[in-house]
């Protein structure tokens, strides 16, 4: 179960012909996905297409009905492997993953696939995770189309020009027998609007159907000598069919005047930005249309020489915007320009940036030196000699902290961490490594544990070269959706064959929880569609690992801080594996939340957990939060002019998962911490008891009150 | 150089200027999706064009994320929108926590000619001011001056609280605020429609909705950090038996007779001591308040007695086991706990979260025993063994919370225990150093009074503190006779605060080792 439900928004996916679509990038893809006679669809969650995989889940009721077969592939590299389909089969098929570490995971299969080439439509959705809110190294999917020679399409981003990217993108594919890449940025993901639906078309060969006639075409096999024959063949007869069709079907475009000295080469990605730029130098209207003339590639790779030479024709200078580095496309516009001896100037990183998102001061910038260059009398007065001084505005950056992300309040990683440090206290520090996940958080303050990552599911085998063990032993942390994407063969097999010595710790939160909460094939709830409760630990023993703990309560810190003391020094040999599960907070709060409500409504009893911190207690020294870091657990200024310091307090977020206490005993912190149960509909001897034990504690209470000077509180 | 016109400049498109460009930034999990899809309905309904994007990913788990909005009246053909906001380029911008306003302000998306600045000014810490062993929390002050300049308009409130009050959250007080500061060109009721459609806690929202409406209208702004309000004060009047009363009148009085400044914060710590042990405790603490105040400079302002009536009290008040207990069976305290929990007449069950070491057990003991204990390693292992573990004291049960009471009630026998002579030797020696500083460098000795604030936190925070601030007063005694010495002092005690592990501190005692 993801943690955003599409349920509502699928029933849009049901539109026909007539009907406007109103609503988010992603499902617009989906719903062109369907119009386009996809027959099979795949992929692997992670921002920005998370929420496609989310909605094709959710809408594999309709999928059904259309005969559409929907995979959540174990992998990226799975997911590219599904397309072979496409290969002998004239079956349009799609499939998603996050660029540029989804096809990096992938790059095999879709070598291979390109290689072969195809004969249904073959697509790969890749959300490309670059510039800012990107969790990712910052480089380009770009690359691997040049490389293994698939094209690349990238849509201006807006609904209808992504819609019509889908549909081109089959049938440039069907046209030059190659996959093709459709790129979408993270915003273009999100972005919202409109489009013009036409009605879901089943495919003309459902995967079903073609089970029942099995093909195999030899000439499509990669190896000697066809695998010769297909470099040729990309060469030869794919590449020019594809220029082809570009052209014919105008899949670039061209915006603005005929006849202009200066031009704009943009990616389609970028046609917003370069436009907003015009605008704010008066040379674009509310509609786009533009002063300066704009050769929009919807298709980035391969670039149409033709199409290139006669936008350049006549121009004094052209200017590439191209986000990202290298400047592939630049490159080979300047290698057009060369061979064809033209004189036309060709501008693009020497004015904007090589690294980098284009912002909107970043493409206004590099527009305006454009254009200062080529043809100042174009650019507004203002911008030519600016008179008004900016206004001094403070400098906050000394002021406002950083905001990176971090666990959420009451996860069930922050105790494994808090008693990570609190082994490392005692043993020293260690070297350790990470994986990809939420557990990735650990590595930022409060907990800094953690140095490196290597890739989905490569957490233990990027501690290889230590696994032959030493004074202190090796320590990797792998979450449960690596553990299935890659961990499993790569890292843990890796460890049992060459007889490691390290430890590995498995962060099982039930699901993947960073892209979204998507059920894995250890997720514990049941699935109608998909098979689930296939324990980690008997994957682990299966594998040939003899040392395994299997955890049940992360938030039981000193077991936690036990357990990994133990498999840090204990005599036995060979890889030692913690499995810590409990289930993601997100999830579980998002599924308990409502029965616990509906609950006490019912008049059930209901015991409702908080914790706090007693205020008059705690010291204001803040080594709770050293070791939890929890959104809940926050300060608060006392108003008692004896005080310096702000004292920790826990607000109304809090959802009782215990770490508080736990950590508190566990690091013998300080006694400030309770957990306060409010008891929903008491039964009747529990109530009279209750009130029982309640007279006698006043009772008490009172009896000394009476005999000292007490200073009555003021609540604000 | 004559560079050829390429092209003849024209006048920008008027209807560019009806554009209206919105950007959002919150921290993680707190509702911008939802106000996003607010904002788009609006627009929509009354007949804009409307395009909205996000950055979600991980960012979203706790991190600050950004969401933008453009929208322009609807004509024939589609406008152009960006898919983000640029320096200098946007009307309106929501901040929904004060220090994102403060981002929003450093990337220059707030400018004076034209940013209706929406911001809550609550509070949510970062983790690295939480951090801090001191008090690291950012100044909202700051921020707030910097929101007066950058912004053309500045709707400025706390409407995180605004949402809570009505049982809803920040989304649709945010939305209130929007709406109400008129600038979005909607009537009210079409942002009332856009929360109905969305048929999720609609009632609870538009509480919240109206509530930052008229706050918004009546454009009434409320001080920056109003959302850091304290959790509660403490009155300086006490009750009591009529003979405890007097006694206090009379220490009061002797308070009260300090001069300048002083008797306030006198009155505070006298309160401090007295309900930390008796009234009689109050009198040594005026005993040794008035000793100090003897060497005070009225030209100073008083500066040393005002840090001797805080810190001597904090001192003195220390906190060991019978205060804890003693704390933790007030009928103040349970009340608070059902008024913070919202319990009402609901029955709370409490769970204390303790963990006694050797050390606190051997402080409990009588001061002779006590200390022959504590330099037996093997008695020491034996109350290790013995008591050592983490205790989960359920103190809603009578036999619990009985144990504590007891606990709480050793007041009497306190000045017998081994803590109670460590803290009197401890605060004798500290004191004489300050008297022995006064003598030639006045605020020399005011800064060794302040060093006071190291020392906080139980068990091994607590042994860091006390480590901190023995390291400090031997930086002091390094820099005797040097006329910076005061300087010097404050900056160790800051550096000493920065990190746990007094790493900072060790770097500004090595630099005042290389130059004494």
């Amino acid at each position: 179960m993801a943690e955003r439900s599409f349920k509502r928004e699928v029933e849009h996916l049901r539109m026909g012909a007539g009907e406007s679509f109103t609503g988010e990038g992603i499902l617009a893809i989906t719903k062109a996905l369907l119009e386009n006679g996809v027959g099979y669809v795949g992929g692997y969650q992670g921002a920005p297409i998370s929420h496609l995989m989310d909605v094709l889940a959710d809408a594999e009721g309709l999928l059904g009905e259309l005969g559409v077969r929907f995979e959540a592939n174990a992998s990226e590299a799975a997911a590219a492997a599904m397309l072979a389909a496409s290969v002998h089969y004239p079956i349009r098929g799609a499939v998603t993953f996050k660029g540029s570490v989804g096809v990096n995971v992938a790059s095999d299969a879709l070598a291979n696939l390109a290689s072969s080439g195809v004969n249904g439509g073959a697509l790969i959705i890749v959300g490309e995770d670059y510039g800012e809110g990107s969790s990712i190294m910052q480089e380009r999917s770009h690359a691997f189309a040049m490389k293994s020679q698939f094209w690349l399409l990238d849509p201006r981003p807006n609904l209808p020009s992504i819609v019509k990217a889908v549909g081109d993108g089959f049938e440039l594919s069907e046209a030059s027998n190659t996959p093709v890449m459709l790129m979408v940025r993270i915003r273009s993901c999100h972005v919202t609007g409109s489009f013009d639906c036409r009605d879901n078309q089943r495919p003309p060969l459902t995967v079903r159907e073609a089970l029942s006639n099995p093909q195999r075409d030899f000439s499509r096999v990669v190896l000697p000598p066809m695998s010769y024959r297909h470099e040729q063949d990309k060469i030869d007869n794919r590449w020019p069919a594809a220029e082809k069709f570009i052209r014919d079907k105008g899949l670039n475009e061209v915006f603005g005047p005929d006849t202009a000295r200066i031009g704009i080469v943009c990616q389609g990605g970028m046609y917003n930005g370069v436009i907003r730029a015009l605008q704010r130098l008066g040379l674009a209207d509310i509609h786009g249309d533009s002063e300066v003339p704009i050769y929009c590639l919807n298709v980035t790779y391969p670039l149409v020489q033709g199409e290139f030479e006669a936008f350049a024709d006549g121009k004094d200078g052209v200017l590439v915007v191209e986000e990202g580095q290298p400047e592939f496309i630049e490159q080979g516009l300047s290698t057009v320009l060369l061979r064809a001896g033209s004189k036309v100037r060709l501008h693009g990183k020497d004015m904007l940036p090589m690294a980098g998102e284009y912002t909107g001061q970043v493409m206004l910038d590099g527009i305006t030196a454009f254009l200062r260059e080529h043809a100042p009398g174009l650019l507004p007065g203002q911008v030519r000699a600016p008179n008004e001084p900016a206004p001094e505005i403070p400098d906050l950056s000394q002021t406002v902290p950083i905001r990176p992300p971090g666990f959420c309040t009451g996860c069930p990683e922050r105790p494994i961490f808090a008693a990570m440090k609190l082994v490392e206290e005692e043993l020293g520090t260690h070297q350790i490594t990470g994986d990809i996940g939420c557990h990735l958080f650990a590595s930022l303050p409060p907990f800094e544990i953690g140095g490196s990552t290597m890739g989905y599911g490569l957490g233990p085998a990027s501690n290889a070269a230590f696994d032959g063990g030493g004074e202190r032993r090796a320590i990797s942390f792998l979450g449960d959706g690596g553990f299935w994407h890659n961990g499993l063969s790569s890292s843990i097999g890796n460890m049992v064959f060459n007889q490691s010595d390290s430890v590995a710790v498995i962060v099982d939160n039930y699901y993947s929880a960073a892209t979204g909460g998507q059920d894995v094939l250890s997720s514990r709830a049941a699935n109608p569609t998909k098979t689930t409760q296939q324990p980690i630990a008997a994957a682990l023993r299966g594998v040939g690992v003899k040392w395994v703990r299997q955890i049940d309560h992360t938030y039981d810190v000193g077991k936690m801080r036990d357990t990994i003391r133990e498999a840090l020094t204990t005599e036995v040999t060979g890889p030692k594996v913690i499995v810590a599960s409990s289930e993601c907070m997100l999830n579980r709060q998002r599924r308990e939340k409502p029965l616990r409500n509906a609950a006490i409504k019912g008049g059930s009893r209901v015991e409702v957990p908080r914790f706090g911190v007693d205020a008059d207690i705690c010291t204001g020294d803040h080594a709770c939060i050293r070791l939890s870091g929890c959104p809940s657990l926050s300060l608060k200024r006392l108003d008692d002019p004896l005080r310096d310091d702000p004292i920790a307090h826990i607000d109304q977020s809090c959802v009782g998962c215990g770490n508080c206490g736990e950590v508190a005993d566990a690091a013998v912190l300080c006694p400030s911490f309770y957990r306060a149960d409010v008891v929903h509909n008491p039964k009747g001897v529990e109530r009279w008891w209750q009130a029982l034990s309640a007279r006698f504690i006043g009772w008490l209470q009172a009896r000394r009150a009476a005999r000292r000077l007490e200073f009555p509180e003021v609540a604000q | 150089m004559t560079v050829q016109q390429a092209l003849a400049p024209r006048q920008p498109d008027a209807k560019l200027g009806t554009i209206i460009k919105l950007a959002v930034m919150a921290v993680g999990g707190q509702g911008g999706g939802v106000l996003t899809n607010w904002i788009e309905a609006v627009a929509r309904a009354q007949g804009y064009a409307c395009q909205a994007t996000s950055v979600a990913g991980v960012a979203q788990r706790t991190g600050a994320t950004i969401y933008y909005i453009e929208m322009a009246p609807m004509g024939a053909r589609a406008p152009v929108f960006s898919l983000a906001p640029a320096a200098g380029d946007v009307d309106i911008l929501i901040a929904a926590e004060m220090m994102e306003a403060g981002r929003a302000i450093m990337r220059g998306f707030v400018t004076p000619d034209r940013t209706t600045l929406i911001a809550s000014t609550h509070r949510a810490l970062a983790v690295s001011e939480k951090m801090a062993p001191g008090d690291g929390i950012a100044s909202s002050e700051e921020v707030r001056a910097a929101a007066e300049l950058a912004a053309d308009r500045l709707v400025l409130f706390d409407m995180d609280d605004m949402a809570a009050a009505n049982g809803s959250v920040i989304s649709s007080s945010l939305f209130g605020a929007l709406a109400g500061s008129g600038a979005l060109p909607f009537p009210r009721a079409a942002f009332e429609d856009a929360i109905r459609a969305s048929g999720k806690g609609v009632e609870a929202s538009l509480r919240a909705f109206g509530a930052a409406y008229e706050r918004a209208q009546n454009g009434a702004a409320e001080p920056a950090g109003a959302g850091e309000k304290p959790v509660r004060a403490v009155t300086n009047t006490p009750h009591g038996p009529q003979r405890l009363l007097e006694k206090w009148e009379a220490l009061a009085s002797r308070a009260r007779a300090l001069p300048g400044p002083v008797p306030a914060m006198a009155l505070h710590g006298l309160r401090k001591v007295v309900g930390f042990q008796d009234v009689e405790y109050g009198a040594e603490y005026m005993d040794r308040l008035e000793g100090i105040a003897a060497l005070d400079d009225a030209a100073q302002g008083h500066e040393l007695s005002l840090e001797a009536a805080k810190y001597i009290a904090n001192a003195m008040a220390y906190d060991d086991v019978i205060r804890v207990a003693d704390l933790k069976t007030r009928a103040a305290r349970f009340a608070r706990i059902r008024a913070e929990m919202g319990a009402g007449d609901r029955p709370v069950a409490l769970t204390e979260f303790m963990h006694p070491r050797a050390e606190e057990i051997a402080g409990l003991l009588p001061a002779g025993i006590g200390a022959r204990i504590e330099a037996s390693p093997k008695w020491m292992a034996r109350l290790d063994r013995w008591f050592n573990r983490g205790r989960r004291v359920r103190t809603h049960r009578p036999g619990s919370f009985l144990m504590l009471y007891v606990l709480g009630g050793l007041r009497g026998y306190r000045r017998r225990t081994l803590r109670h002579r460590h803290e009197q030797a401890h605060l004798d020696r500290w004191l004489t150093a300050v008297r022995q500083a006064v003598a030639r460098d006045y605020v020399l000795g005011v800064e060794l009074l302040r060093c006071r604030r190291l020392i906080k936190g139980y068990s091994d925070t607590h042994a860091r503190g006390l480590s901190k601030f023995d390291r400090v007063m031997q930086g002091a005694e390094m820099l005797r006779g040097r006329e910076d010495a005061a300087q010097w002092v404050a900056r160790l005690r800051e550096a000493a605060l920065q990190d746990e592990k007094g790493e900072a501190l060790e770097g500004a005692l090595q630099t005042v080792r290389s130059f004494v």
